[in-house]
């Protein structure tokens, strides 16, 4: 064990642990800045999600994550920000697109 | 036209009910007409802390369905001399509370009173939305805790975007914050949230801190609301947040923890030969 590691344990001994109540505060402080942001966002916006994901599913098999929606204001202007992952593209694009088709 | 004050706070258990009971005796008792009504339908309360409980004949749910009138339900309070109580009622029917008739009820109160307190249920339900739905002013109820501050939180969002006010871009709801079951002693020992953690975090301007006290408990026992016993420092602390929701400025009190004699004497010298 190098001196370094063995310092900075006996500093360790003797840091006292952070007060539970600093740590609440830490906690807090993360969480509901979250959900401000969460909450600031219109109603509709899962419902948008939702049927973006309906639409998109109808063609490349994705998953609810893979979908981002984002809305952001700058200048008294929203910016609706829409990010999908698609897969592999080399797998499949046209087995699946023949799919659709054979589907219909 | 009454001012509307709702007593919320999302999470239960927090002191809504104890707090709605001694700001209505507290504001009657500052010569205001005062009608404190129970919303927490299914789980009526309020009456039991106010002490009127066998006095119930009528409640909210029978004003609103036409079966009683306003005047017949309004129990006049024993202890303060301009203060009515519309208990909740006890029905498990979760629809008896409707916009309409809250809304109607209200307005008949606002002829008469000065002002109208409702003590919100917990939670987010219908019966929390109309509490706080026709409000002017919002005392959100918190303890020192995560999962309080969390909650009063959320109430602050409900406030600002489901409430009339809001929906009909008008001036928000005043918000108050109020600090309640607060152990000064836990607080130095660093296990409970200070004032200004729950301040910084929830940002809304603080109205009272109540202190964690025994007196609660002995007003609940007897059906006299904690602001009547003012010997006692819960007692005296709803009685200064009264003083300053009506615009007085005082210092808070009670946040300091007591402490030892021999230290207060030791504190005294000290300060005697400076
Ligand atoms: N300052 C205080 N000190 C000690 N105990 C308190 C204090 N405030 C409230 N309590 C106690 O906490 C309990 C809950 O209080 P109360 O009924 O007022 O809360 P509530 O928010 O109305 O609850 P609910 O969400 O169920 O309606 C009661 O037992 C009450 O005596
Ligand atoms: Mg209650």
């Amino acid at each position: 064990m190098s001196i370094q590691t063995q310092l900075s344990k006996i500093v360790d001994y003797f840091k006292r642990p952070p007060k539970s109540a600093q740590v609440a505060k830490e906690r807090l402080q993360i969480i509901i800045a979250h959900e401000r942001t969460e909450r600031d966002k219109p109603d509709y916006l899962s419902l948008l999600q939702q049927d973006l994901l309906d639409v998109i599913t109808k063609y490349v098999a994705i998953n609810r994550e893979d979908i981002k929606i984002d809305l952001d204001r700058k200048d008294g202007c929203s910016i609706l920000e829409l990010n999908v992952t698609l897969p592999n593209f080399k797998e499949s694009p046209s087995s699946l697109f023949k799919e659709i088709v054979t589907e219909e | 036209m009454a001012k509307i004050i709702v007593v919320t706070s999302g999470k239960g258990g927090v002191g809504k009910t104890t707090t709605s009971a001694s700001f209505a005796v507290g504001l009657a008792n500052r010569g205001y007409k005062t009608a404190v009504i129970d919303f927490d339908i299914g789980l009526r309360n309020l009456d039991l802390i106010m002490g009127c409980e066998r006095r119930v004949v009528y409640d909210f749910v029978n004003v609103i369905r036409g079966e009683a009138n306003l005047n017949q339900a309004l129990i006049r309070d024993k202890h303060a001399k301009e203060l009515f109580i519309l208990p909740a009622s006890q029905t498990r029917d979760k629809d008896a509370l409707t916009l309409e008739g809250v809304a109607k009820v209200l307005d008949e109160l606002g002829n008469t009173f000065d002002y109208i307190v409702c003590d919100s249920p917990a939670g987010i339900e219908r019966g929390a939305q109309l509490a706080m739905y026709f409000a002017d002013y919002a005392v959100v109820v918190t303890n020192p805790e995560v999962s309080s501050v969390r909650d009063s939180d959320r109430m602050l969002g409900l406030l600002s975007s489901k409430t009339k006010r809001a929906e009909e871009g008008r001036e928000p709801i005043t918000e108050h914050l109020l600090l309640t079951r607060y152990s000064p002693k836990r607080v130095t020992n660093g296990d409970m949230l200070s004032i200004n953690d729950v301040n910084e975090i929830l940002a809304i301007p603080l109205l009272g801190v109540i202190p964690e006290s025994q007196a609660v408990l002995r007003a609940s026992n007897s059906g006299e609301p904690v602001i009547l016993d003012q010997k006692s420092d819960a007692g005296q602390a709803y009685a200064d947040t009264i003083a300053r929701f009506l615009g007085e400025q005082l210092p808070h009190r009670f946040i300091e923890e007591k402490s030892h004699w021999l230290k207060r004497i030791f504190s005294l010298k000290e300060k005697e030969t400076v």
